[in-house]
């Protein structure tokens, strides 16, 4: 626990000292929203249709850029093979580093649904509800996100590398997130919002397990 | 102590150790000399677990490095060529980050004296960003002297530092095996280590040239025509 508590303060740290380019994330995250409104046209009724869709295209899209600079700091003078050499738990960095991800990923999901509002005039009255979804999608996208980043950080293409491996992954994420944001928006007749956020629950149960797991694997010399 | 057995390690196509093998024993200071490229920064990282040896095997106070990973980083200090610091941090966050791994008092307070020692307490608040080459040195000793153990690897622990910062490794060498550590120091400045160290092994493209005294060891490497001269100090 005290491993993990380290690894939140030191992530907590740096997170604060890059605040900036959480917000250069965000700049870009709105700018694609925008794009995409531009591409469905005027139509206020597809674009209220397809709202949901843009919402976690657009988060995915920043979360490759968000995940893949998280660990630049990492590489950069090989701090993390410090830590490692300090015994630090690979585990406990995970987590760490996961938990950053996702706070981080989450915040911008729910600073963009203001502009999807706007923008597609996509709206629900079910704020918490959404929310919750927002937190369980962003959890789905950062877990195989930051041991993907954690594999890739090394390689020369890494901003490249990352949505080849990441993208094929988060399908699962990304349908259930879409779908269950718009029910939420569209309405929900049926009663199907429970089965997708059961889908993102399971999920991310197992991929915060089994990335826990792996990623020292992945950050140790083999 | 420290027992290696036939240790290669090969970076892709390139094998930068050779069947290594050494027994270094409990206490002492040794060299580990050679021409850039020869092995030396390879084998230090290999003996503090920092990478896999590809073939052989090594101890250090019996446990394995491979299989007994953790136990054997319980024994090691490594101050390397990398900084392990983050840029954005000051150094004080830097050293506090360590600590809090470490599971040590990681407040100011407890850390002034350390960045005191290293002539970083000015500095302690500012961005590692802004540090120059000499002054990351300074701070990846003052993570090394965070704790002390049995085993302290230095890999050219002279390299960017002044005058004063000299004597500091002087002094932390000294001090090292004083306590009774076993100290490596892979380094160019064969002169002014060899006073302080029992014996030095040579690396040669990756496999031990030699092994003896350092006075002795000093002497062939001025006699092999095409080695890289060992550095003297200024």
């Amino acid at each position: 626990m005290k491993q993990l508590l380290a690894a939140l303060w030191k992530e907590g740290l740096l997170q604060w000292n890059l605040r900036s380019r959480f917000f250069a994330v965000a700049v870009f995250g709105t700018t694609s929203l925008l794009l995409f409104s531009f591409a469905i046209g005027p139509s206020a009724q597809a674009l209220r249709q397809y709202s949901a869709g843009f919402l976690w295209l657009a988060l995915l899209l920043s979360s490759t850029l968000t995940l893949s600079e998280s660990f630049q700091a990492e590489t950069e003078h090989r701090a993390l093979e410090g830590l490692l050499l300090l015994q630090a738990s690979p585990r406990a960095l995970f987590y760490g580093k996961a938990i950053a991800n996702w706070l981080q990923l989450a915040l911008l999901g729910m600073m963009l649904v203001p502009i999807m509002v706007v923008l597609y005039d996509a709206g629900t009255a079910d704020l918490f509800r959404l929310a919750g979804i927002i937190l369980l999608g962003s959890a789905g996208l950062s877990a195989p996100g930051t041991l993907y980043a954690a594999m890739v950080a090394q390689a020369r293409a890494q901003q490249t590398l990352l949505p080849l491996l990441l993208f094929p992954l988060v399908v699962p994420v990304l349908l259930a997130s879409v779908k269950a944001t718009s029910l939420l928006i569209l309405g929900d007749p049926m009663g199907q919002t429970g089965s997708w956020i059961g889908l993102l629950l399971c999920f991310n149960a197992i991929y915060w397990s089994l990335c826990g797991l792996l990623f020292g694997r992945v950050v140790e010399d083999s | 102590m420290i027992e290696a057995h036939g240790i290669s390690r090969r970076y892709g196509r390139r094998w930068a150790l050779i069947d290594v093998s050494l027994s270094i024993p409990r206490g002492s200071t040794t060299l580990i000399a050679g021409s850039n490229g020869s092995g030396k920064s390879t084998l230090l990282r290999v003996l503090a677990t920092a990478i896999r040896p590809t073939l052989g095997s090594a101890t250090i106070k019996g446990h394995d490095l491979v299989s007994a990973r953790q136990d054997v980083r319980e024994s090691v200090n490594l101050l390397g060529h990398a900084a392990y610091s983050y840029d954005p941090l000051s150094a004080l966050q830097n050293l506090q980050i360590a600590a809090r791994f470490l599971e040590i008092e990681s407040n100011e307070t407890a850390l002034r004296p350390l960045l005191a020692r290293v002539g970083l307490e000015e500095r302690r608040h500012d961005p590692v960003a802004s540090f120059s080459a000499g002054m990351r040195k300074r701070l990846s000793i003052a993570r090394v002297l965070l704790r002390t153990l049995p085993v302290t690897l230095l890999d050219e622990p002279y390299a960017n530092l002044d005058a004063a910062g000299f004597t500091l490794i002087d002094d932390l060498i000294s001090e090292l095996h004083g306590r009774g550590s076993t100290v490596l120091v892979a380094s160019h400045m064969i002169d002014r280590i060899a006073p302080i160290c029992d014996g030095g092994v040579l690396l040669e493209s990756g496999r031990i040239g030699w092994t003896g005294s350092v006075s002795a060891m000093a002497e062939r490497i001025r006699s092999i025509p095409d080695a890289t001269p060992p550095r003297t100090e200024q």
